[in-house]
């Protein structure tokens, strides 16, 4: 019994590649039948993302089980196997074990650390189960994986830093102001860009939000969008103090603001600090503003420069991830092989009370006027023995532990011809 | 053999610290909630610890143990831990517990380093106003050298933020807002005591030589620190100052108060000093 992983994902192949390959979700339970049915496999699970598209499934046998999967990737699909089987990558056993749970834990992911992976992973998951597709095997490796996933997320800090620009933009907020309750934003300008940003601040809790722009309609709008108030643009700067937080991003060709307005703006808030995010290009606030006492200013590179640093953090911890997954795989590993005894000990049992079956059948022929209750008491009677003289050898195999010691199941295997008939 | 308990009783202390300081350390180079939760309650535990230390000590003194300079590195190790847990539990900051633990260490130390027999107090200093001097003094500046660290710790976060540097230990110090707020704090906490500590002293003084004030080394330092504090409290309070400006204040008062301290003891001799035992 193997477990195995077949596909590609957005290193091995291009969106090219991966698009045709996917399969919508409508049609999945239709595609794990018929998976099951022309591969042979027992149990059957696909994965298919914006970039990725993988099968999970156990096996019986590794002979052609790549060849048999590949087949029916290029049938389903309709496309010549030439095409996109050197993409592919196949993985059995400890290894699949390892690519479903690095996946679930989004090790495997483009932006290491993202969570919607496992989101998707859970619905591949319901649509199989659904479809009976998934058994002992599979429904285990599954929850392993999201509970690895879980753990990952939890005991590293892999998921715990922005990768966006608008995210990091709230993060450096919170390291300066320590909470953002009750705090003020205003937007100027009312660019895309302004926008998002400004929707991550209010989820944080960001008291007021102050929009101003050339044109005061759309300042209005996205005002009223906000809950907040519209300035009318050429009274903005003497109501820059009333901001803890700027947002700039208009298409101005010069600075708007400069030293001056914000030394005054300072002086009416008593020195509390301002942040100021530039986001346009070019430049909407002068930089020198960013050596004046309690003001912080970052502008787009500088923003972008945390993004990348955060991405580098996230390579960091997926290191120590890594190490957590490899010890779940052994885990998994044992588990996999204690199932390896439950064939053993099955077979035992049924060829001792087949013996005893066969012989009481003998013996009752040869009586002729047996009552009905005693032909029943004596059956009762051998199955007693059969069992009673099968309990020792069972749970010896059961005691030892299969993983790491075979030679158990092999000896009663042996003892007892289990396996020539 | 009370004087092995004492001993041994503060090098469980001092150990306490040290571990602190390492899971501390470890905190700030790899964070984890846990790490930090760690260092804090090794420094409770050895506090804990400092403190029977220093109640045993008082037994055998029979007066408030303060009394020469071993004495005086022990309590003022032990005072500085209990005002972090104080300034804690308003404003938790996980990684002070980082930067407080080796000044634990190191005051602990020094102490264990020094002499530690017992000085007789002669009978001119045995009154009710020498404990309550003492207990003002020690706690005010134990407040006022937190607010220091804090506000040393103020100043990197914002060097860190200014030059863009958004990694390394830039993400686990504690945000701007938070260090200043916790830093104001420790001057509100301190400023007070000082105050009361000085005034106590004067009163005492008067009772013991006969005058309020004699301009001896430690009582012109003192006032210079007092002096130093009161305007950065007057300037937080009424002038906006804060941040930047407002930490490298506090550090330039911690110096005058590291100076009265320890330096006013050990270089200049007069009325407060340790040095003519």
């Amino acid at each position: 019994m193997h477990i195995v992983a077949l596909g590609l994902n957005h290193q091995t192949a291009p969106v090219a590649t991966r698009e045709r390959l996917a399969f919508k979700t409508e049609e999945l339970p239709e595609v794990l039948r018929r998976l099951r049915a022309e591969t042979g496999l027992s149990e059957a699970l696909i994965l298919s993302t914006c970039n990725r598209v993988e099968l999970y499934g156990i096996s019986n046998t590794l002979d052609d089980c790549h060849a048999r999967l590949i087949k029916f990737l290029a049938d389903y699909h309709q496309i010549a196997a030439a095409d996109f089987a050197d993409k592919l990558y196949f993985h059995t056993d400890s290894e699949a074990i390892h690519h479903g749970f690095r996946v679930a834990s989004s090790l495997d992911s483009m932006v290491v650390g993202e969570p919607q992976i496992l989101g998707q992973f859970k619905d591949a998951f319901a649509i199989a189960s659904a479809e009976s597709s998934t058994g002992l095997i599979l429904n285990r490796f599954l929850h392993r994986s999201f509970f690895i996933a879980k753990e990952v997320r939890t005991r590293t800090k892999i998921a715990s830093n922005a990768v966006s620009v608008s995210f990091a933009a709230v993060e450096l907020a919170k390291k300066i102001f320590g909470e953002l309750n009750g705090k003020k934003v205003m937007l100027i300008g009312a660019g895309e860009m302004c926008e998002l940003a400004a929707r991550h601040f209010i989820n944080q809790g960001i008291e007021q939000v102050l929009v101003t722009n050339r044109t005061l309609s759309r300042a209005q709008q996205l005002a009223d969008e906000f809950s907040g108030i519209a300035l009318p643009f050429d009274i903005f700067r003497g109501q820059l103090d009333q901001a803890d937080i700027i947002l700039s991003s208009t298409g101005a060709p010069d600075y708007i603001i400069g030293p001056d307005e914000i030394t005054k703006a300072l002086k009416k808030r008593r020195n509390r600090p301002m942040f100021l995010i530039d986001i346009a290009v070019p430049r909407d606030i002068d930089p020198k503003v960013n050596d004046l006492d309690n003001i912080y200013l970052f502008d787009v590179d500088d923003l972008q420069d945390v993004v990348t640093e955060n991405l580098d953090q996230r390579r960091n911890e997926a290191e120590h991830a890594e190490e957590l997954v490899n010890r779940e795989v052994e885990k998994f590993e044992q588990w996999l092989a204690s199932l390896s005894v439950t064939p053993t000990i099955k077979q035992l049992r049924e060829k001792v009370l087949a013996i005893c079956d066969q012989e009481i059948n003998k013996t009752l022929a040869g009586f002729s006027d047996l009552d009905p209750k005693d032909e029943k008491r004596l059956k009762a009677m051998v199955n007693a023995i059969g069992n009673k003289f099968l309990h020792h050898p069972i749970s010896y195999l059961k005691a030892k532990n299969a993983a790491t010691d075979t030679q158990p199941a092999t000896t009663i295997r042996e003892i007892f011809k289990l396996d020539d008939n | 053999m009370t004087t092995t308990i004492y001993i041994f009783l503060l090098c469980g202390a001092l150990a306490l610290y040290s571990l602190s300081m390492v899971s501390g350390l470890l905190h700030l180079l790899r964070p984890r909630p846990q790490k930090s939760l760690w260092c804090k309650r090794f420094i409770s535990a050895g506090v804990t610890l400092h403190l029977l230390a220093f109640v045993e000590r008082c037994f055998q003194a029979q007066t408030l143990a303060v009394t020469n300079l071993h004495e005086s590195l022990s309590f003022f190790a032990l005072l500085l831990g209990l005002v972090f847990l104080l300034i804690y539990r308003k404003i938790p900051l996980p990684t002070l517990g980082t930067f407080i633990s080796p000044m634990l260490v190191v005051f602990t130390l020094w102490a264990l380093a020094t002499t530690h027999t017992i000085t007789p107090q002669p009978p001119i200093l045995r009154s009710f106003w020498l404990p309550l001097h003492v207990l003002l003094s020690f706690a005010g500046n134990a407040f006022l050298v937190l607010g220091c660290i804090i506000s040393i710790m103020y100043l990197l976060q914002e060097h860190l933020i200014k030059k863009k540097q958004i990694k390394g230990i830039f993400r686990n110090l504690p945000a701007l807002g938070k260090l200043d707020e916790s830093s104001y704090l420790c001057l509100r906490c301190g400023f007070p005591l000082l105050t009361l500590g000085i005034i106590s002293g004067s009163v005492w003084a008067s009772f013991a030589w006969g005058s309020h004030w004699s301009w001896d080394p430690k009582e012109t330092w003192s006032l210079i620190t007092w002096l130093l504090f009161a305007a950065l409290l007057h300037g937080r309070m009424n002038s906006g100052w804060r941040g930047r400006k407002a930490s490298l204040l506090t550090i330039i008062g911690f110096a005058a108060i590291m100076f009265t301290f320890l330096g006013v003891n050990l270089m200049l001799s007069g009325l407060h000093s340790y040095a003519a035992h």
